[in-house]
C-alpha cells in the first residue's frame, strides 16, 4: 500500500527553472501566430495595393500590441534553444563557448541578409 | 550557533495514515552532521520506528536520496547547518510511490534501465584479455559513467512526474554510457527505445535534472545531445538507399 503524491496544478511555481519551462512552452502558440500573421501578409500583398495597406492599418493597437509580446516570447524561444545548442552538439575539440557564437553569429547574419533583401 | 535544530519528517506509516504528515524532531546541531546524521540521531535516540534508506554516507552508493526543502538531495552530502536556523523540512523523493517514512519504490526505473542494454554489446567473441581503449576515448563517456542510480534526476524532472512513462534521465545517460564507448557496438539496438515518444521526444529540457544530480552527469546533456543523434538517423532514412545508411 503506497502513496502517491498528487501533482498540484500550480507546480510550474515551484521552481523558477520550472516556470521558464512553462513560458517556454507557451512560447510556442506565438511562433504560430507570427506563421499566420506572415501568411495573412503573403496574401494581403497578393491581393493588390489596396489589400494592403488595409492589412497596415489594421496591423496598429491592439494587433502591435500582441506582435510585440510575440515578439519576447519568440526571442525566448530562439535564445534558450541556441543556449542548448552546446550540449547538443558536442564536437571533439571544439570548446562548447564556440559552438554557441557560432550559432549566434549565423543568425545575426541570416538577420542580417534578410533585413537587406527586405530593406532595401 | 544555536546547538539544536527543528527536523520536520514525513511520516507515512500505511494502514495508520492515509496520506504523510510532519512530525518534528530537535536534533543537535553539529558542524559535521549532514541531514543523515540528524535522521540516525533520531532512529538510534529518538524515534526507532523511523524509516529511510542509507549505506555508504559518503555519496556513493545513491541510496539516500530525499526531498530536503523542496530540492531533491542526497541526505549524507546535505548538512544541516546549512538550513540553520532551521527548520530542516526532509520529505521523501518526489515522483515516486511511498513504501514508508522516507523509502520510496524505485521499481519502475529499475524496470526501464534495461530496456536501454546498458552494457557492452559487441558481434565479436571477447578477446584474449582486454579491450584497449585511449584515455581520449575514455573522456568521450565518462562523466556518463558516473551515475550512481540516486533517483534525484527523477524526482526533479516535471515531464516524468505528468508522463511516468518516459524512460528518464538517468537511463537515457546510461545508455549514452555505452553508445558513446568505443567498445561498444549496441547503439543501433539501443535506437528504437532511445528515439520513442517515451525515449529523448519526451524531454522538453526543463534542465533540472543536471541542476539535481550529484555526480556531474549532467543526464540533459545526454538527452540533448541524442535527440541531435536521433534526428540525423531519421533523415539518412529518410534519404539513403537502404544499402547506403
Ligand atoms: S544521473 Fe545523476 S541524479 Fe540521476 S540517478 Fe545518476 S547520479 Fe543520480
Ligand atoms: S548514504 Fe550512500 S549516497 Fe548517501
Amino acid at each position: 500500500m503506497t502513496y502517491v503524491k498528487p501533482i498540484s496544478t500550480l507546480w510550474w511555481l515551484r521552481r523558477p527553472s520550472y516556470f521558464l519551462f512553462a513560458l517556454r512552452e507557451l512560447s510556442s502558440v506565438f511562433v504560430a501566430w507570427f506563421v499566420v500573421y506572415l501568411l495573412m501578409l503573403v496574401s494581403a500583398i497578393s491581393a493588390g495595393p489596396e489589400a494592403y495597406h488595409r492589412f497596415l492599418d489594421w496591423s496598429t493597437g491592439r494587433v502591435l500590441v500582441l506582435n510585440v509580446v510575440a515578439l519576447l516570447f519568440v526571442l525566448l524561444h530562439a535564445v534558450t534553444w541556441f543556449n542548448l545548442a552546446p550540449r547538443a552538439m558536442v564536437v571533439p575539440h571544439v570548446p562548447p563557448v564556440v559552438v554557441l557564437v557560432l550559432h549566434y553569429l549565423l543568425w545575426l547574419g541570416l538577420s542580417a541578409a534578410l533585413a537587406w533583401v527586405v530593406l532595401r | 550557533m544555536a546547538d539544536t535544530i527543528t527536523m520536520q519528517v514525513a511520516r507515512y506509516r500505511p494502514g495508520q495514515e492515509a496520506e504523510p504528515v510532519f512530525q518534528s524532531y530537535d536534533v543537535p546541531l553539529r558542524k559535521e552532521w549532514a541531514v543523515l546524521d540528524g535522521l540516525n540521531h533520531i532512529k538510534d535516540h529518538v524515534d526507532g520506528t523511523l524509516s529511510y534508506r542509507w549505506s555508504c554516507r559518503m555519496g556513493i552508493c545513491g541510496s539516500c536520496g530525499m526531498t530536503v526543502n523542496g530540492s531533491p538531495v542526497l541526505s549524507c552530502a546535505t548538512f544541516l547547518t546549512d538550513y540553520a536556523p532551521g527548520p530542516v523540512r526532509v520529505e521523501p523523493l518526489r515522483n515516486f510511490p511511498v513504501v514508508r517514512d522516507l523509502v520510496v519504490d524505485i521499481g519502475d526505473f529499475m524496470a526501464k534501465l534495461p530496456s536501454v542494454k546498458p552494457w557492452l554489446i559487441r558481434d565479436d567473441e571477447p578477446p584474449e584479455g582486454e579491450y584497449l581503449q585511449t584515455p581520449d576515448e575514455l573522456d568521450d563517456y565518462k562523466k556518463f559513467s558516473m551515475c550512481i542510480n540516486c533517483m534525484l534526476c527523477y524526482s526533479a524532472c516535471p515531464v516524468y512526474a505528468l508522463d511516468p512513462a518516459f524512460v528518464g534521465p538517468a537511463a537515457i545517460a546510461l545508455a549514452q554510457r555505452y553508445n558513446l564507448d568505443s567498445r561498444d557496438e549496441g547503439a543501433a539496438d539501443r535506437r528504437d527505445v532511445l528515439s520513442s515518444a517515451e525515449g529523448v521526444w519526451a524531454c522538453t529540457f526543463v534542465g533540472e535534472c543536471s541542476t539535481a544530480c550529484p555526480k556531474g552527469v549532467d543526464p540533459a546533456g545526454a538527452i540533448q545531445r541524442y535527440k541531435l543523434t536521433a534526428a540525423t538517423h531519421a533523415l539518412k532514412d529518410f534519404l539513403l538507399p537502404r544499402g547506403a545508411r
